[in-house]
């Protein structure tokens, strides 16, 4: 098959067999590849009352139509699962190798059910597949099990590990890769492990089938050359996105103290130039990008030894750097590989930490709680201390296991205020409050909050950051075309910085496959998604939908205290305001429900009959639902 | 002319891999580049992209005369290489790459397209 690898695979963790089927074509052409993939998968297969860590989840494993072709930039590959942060549909996806070199030994999707009886690891050579034991690798750190089975395997095979805390079930657990690129949210990791799954190995030596390669290359070769010029080329590949940390503090968006400020006074010392000067070891590119955002980097700190680790990145500087407040970049670096080793998201990892600080801040636990240690803003040795509880389960450890709002459902007194979290899952590294659709983003997210999925700090601005006219049609456009490059399995930033067309990716993709589909059909795929995981979402936990869709109250109705941002706050009514707006542009009831209307045009009206028989099928809307949802606003780079 | 290589300046992104491939086999096959990113990490942390330097040790040890210099470039001709390996052995720095598919060893023949994508100069074009 064309533009694919050819071949699914399932594998029955508890018994070992492995059955190999080609994968469907049409199954490929309907749902396009990674979090197309995950979304009918999980669907179809996992009873709604199945444990995100038990038996009966699924660990998904999957590329997409782009990964491993010559394109902007084919390089990821995708990992779903009921997430144990959200208990909804989680697909979190990582650059590096691993996709491609999936592709290359032929493989479009694995689906792994069941619980393997001893710790195992997943081999892949080519043809042959097996599963080995990995008792030995067991409580290895992710980068140090990387290292250890390059050198066990060959440095050809392409490693994708988890750490102690994916072994230990905290729902903030990653997998990584290639020794700092990782799948950090929704919790993949703790799936992983709940499999007593350590490792994923593969080598592939096959070539990629592609139905018309001389057009499909030369696109690529002359869209490299057309971008090597861009204005926003030279600083991504000399800071990556570690550019943006000053950007975000002069907007006053970046999180600081657990997002009790949005201005970090000190963010010179924790910036991307301060990281290039200080820490940079060398450019560190993805499988096939020329625009090499990450920054492989050296921690040197007085009294521990120096750590090698890849970033941080800016969403790191944000939620490790400014939100637990360090004032150096080492500091933030070090902190990065602590919880890259570990197996700790550093997004979500960073966020509970600093929702930790406060807490001690303000005596919600204290020494007492932290086996006689304190918890202090931008201490090291404090955080260190910190994450190991965690990672261990050790004491109260065990409670910020289960992330912010976990955390907060369990110590009370209010805590929940302050937790910066959707669904769940904890912010990404910008503050909502002066950015209203971005607020609208977080809360609206399928998988939780995470800008991955609609990134609108520009877009605020560009329509007027004190208002909330239009944003919410500008949201949900966002939120098919950003998480189109997810499923497509491809990186979204030749898009967002470098003004390569969604039609360009969408002519690659024709010239692979010998499809011929448009942009239009692509999107259409990509609402049938959100689509599917909403109703997935009700399913599982539900409703009303509106139910689910809350902000923090922090983000609500605390003011910003300081800084370019000092008197912003969303306001409930705003907030009510606008998912009233975004359910009726979506063609969901008011309740956010969505309508049979809406589901059987997609092409998922099945999806439909299961809300009906548990009475959370959206009310018919009178005139019908929008022809068009959405509105086109792509969102000025940064 | 050769091609020379600034390591410090490799990012690893394969680019170059791609597209000897796709202009050697017309096939997308990393594993069938005649270069190849070798990464060293977690230490010291660099990638070390590996390619002929156009020597002619490979030629003078071809027991059947099936490497030719072609302008500035060794060059298998296929029709003669017997695939015995002989070259691959000999090659001072390594650089004869096999692969099951491939029917004979690969290496660099200067057509030059690597240089043309790679973004960061580690692969530059000199005389």
């Amino acid at each position: 098959m064309d533009g694919f690898g050819g071949t699914t695979l399932r594998i029955n963790l508890s018994t070992e067999e492995i059955e190999r089927t080609p994968t469907d074509p049409e199954f490929a052409r309907s749902w396009m590849g990674a979090r197309g993939f995950v979304s009918k998968i999980l669907y179809d297969e996992v009873p709604r009352d199945a444990d995100p860590l038990g038996v009966d989840n699924r660990f998904i494993i999957s590329t997409g139509v782009m990964t491993g072709a010559f394109t902007p930039v084919g390089s990821k590959v995708g990992f779903g699962c009921i997430s144990p942060a959200t208990n909804g549909h989680a697909d979190s996806s990582m650059g590096g190798h691993l996709g491609p070199e999936l592709k290359y030994a032929g493989y479009d999707l694995i689906i792994c059910e069941g619980i393997a009886a001893h710790p195992s690891y997943l081999y892949i050579d080519d043809d042959t597949v097996e599963l080995r034991p990995a008792g030995d690798y067991w409580g290895m750190g992710s980068l140090e099990l990387e290292e250890r089975m390059k050198n066990d395997l060959g440095e050809d095979f392409q490693i994708a590990t988890i750490g102690p805390s994916g072994e230990n079930g905290i729902v903030f657990s990653c997998i990584t890769h290639d020794f700092g690129r990782q799948a950090g949210r929704c919790g993949v990791g703790a799936v992983m492990g709940s499999k007593r799954l350590k490792a994923i190995a593969v080598r592939g030596t096959k070539s990629l089938p592609v139905h018309d390669l001389k057009s499909h290359w030369k696109l690529t070769y002359d869209i490299i050359q057309r971008t090597k010029t861009h204005p926003n080329m030279a600083p991504w590949q000399k800071y990556g996105t570690a550019f943006f940390v000053g950007w975000s503090n002069e907007r006053g968006c970046f999180p600081t103290k657990n997002f009790q400020e949005t201005y970090h006074k000190d963010w010179e010392k924790i910036d991307g130039e301060r990281l290039v000067e200080d820490c940079l070891v060398s450019d560190k590119a993805c499988f096939g990008c020329w625009m090499n955002c990450g920054k492989y980097t050296r921690a040197r700190i007085p009294g521990k030894p120096d750590t090698y680790q890849e970033g941080p990145e800016y969403e790191t500087i944000a939620l490790v750097g400014g939100s637990c407040a360090f004032t150096d970049i080492n500091h933030v670096a070090y902190a990065n590989h602590l919880l890259d080793n570990i197996g700790m998201d550093t997004m979500s990892g960073g966020s509970t930490v600093a929702f930790a600080m406060e807490c001690y801040q303000r005596g919600f636990i204290t020494k007492d709680d932290l086996e006689g240690h304190e918890l202090r803003w931008g201490n090291i040795d404090d955080f260190e201390h910190f994450v190991r509880m965690i990672a261990a389960r050790r004491g109260i450890g065990d409670v910020f296991a289960r992330g912010t709002k976990g955390a907060a459902e369990a110590i009370g007194q209010g805590t929940i205020k302050f937790a910066s979290q959707a669904k769940g899952m904890e912010f990404s590294g910008y503050d909502t409050r002066w950015y209203p659709a971005q607020l609208l983003s977080y809360c609206t997210c399928d998988i939780g909050a995470h800008h991955s999925k609609s990134w609108t700090i520009t877009t605020d601005i560009e329509l007027g950051r004190d208002t909330i006219e239009g944003k919410a049609a500008v949201v949900i456009y966002l939120q098919h075309i950003r998480p189109l490059f997810d499923t497509w399995s491809c990186c979204r930033l030749f898009w967002g910085e470098l003004d390569v067309t969604p039609e360009e990716h969408v002519e690659t993709i024709n010239y692979m496959t010998g499809w011929d589909i448009t942009l239009d059909d692509c999107m259409q795929v990509s609402e049938r998604v959100w689509n599917l995981n909403r109703a997935h979402f009700m399913e599982r936990n539900g409703g009303p939908g509106r139910s689910h869709d809350g902000a923090p109250a922090r983000h609500l109705e605390e003011p910003i205290p300081d800084g370019p941002a000092k008197g912003k706050v969303v306001g409930r009514e705003n907030f009510e305001a606008m998912l009233d707006d975004y359910y009726a542009n979506r063609g969901w009831d008011k309740d956010g429900n969505p309508t049979r209307e809406i589901l059987e045009e997609l092409g998922i009206g099945y999806a439909a009959d299961n809300l009906e028989k548990i009475g959370l099928l959206g009310k018919p809307i009178p005139g019908g639902i929008p022809k068009v949802r959405g509105k086109k606003l792509k969102p000025k780079a940064m | 002319m050769r091609i020379k290589v600034k390591k410090e300046s490799c990012t690893g992104c394969r680019l170059c891999e791609q597209i000897c491939t796709i202009c050697r086999y017309d096939e997308i096959n990393p594993r069938k580049a005649a270069i190849k990113i070798v990464p060293h990490f977690p230490q010291p942390g660099i990638f070390e992209p590996k390619l002929c330097v156009q020597c002619g040790v490979c030629a003078k040890e071809c027991p059947v005369d099936a490497i030719h210099l072609e302008g500035e470039a060794y060059v298998i001709h296929e029709d003669e290489c017997t695939n015995c390996g002989i070259c691959v052995e000999a090659c001072p720095i390594g650089v004869m790459f096999t692969h099951d598919a491939a029917p004979t060893p690969i290496k660099c023949d200067l057509c030059l397209k690597c240089t043309e994508v790679c973004n960061t100069g580690a692969l530059i074009v000199v005389d």
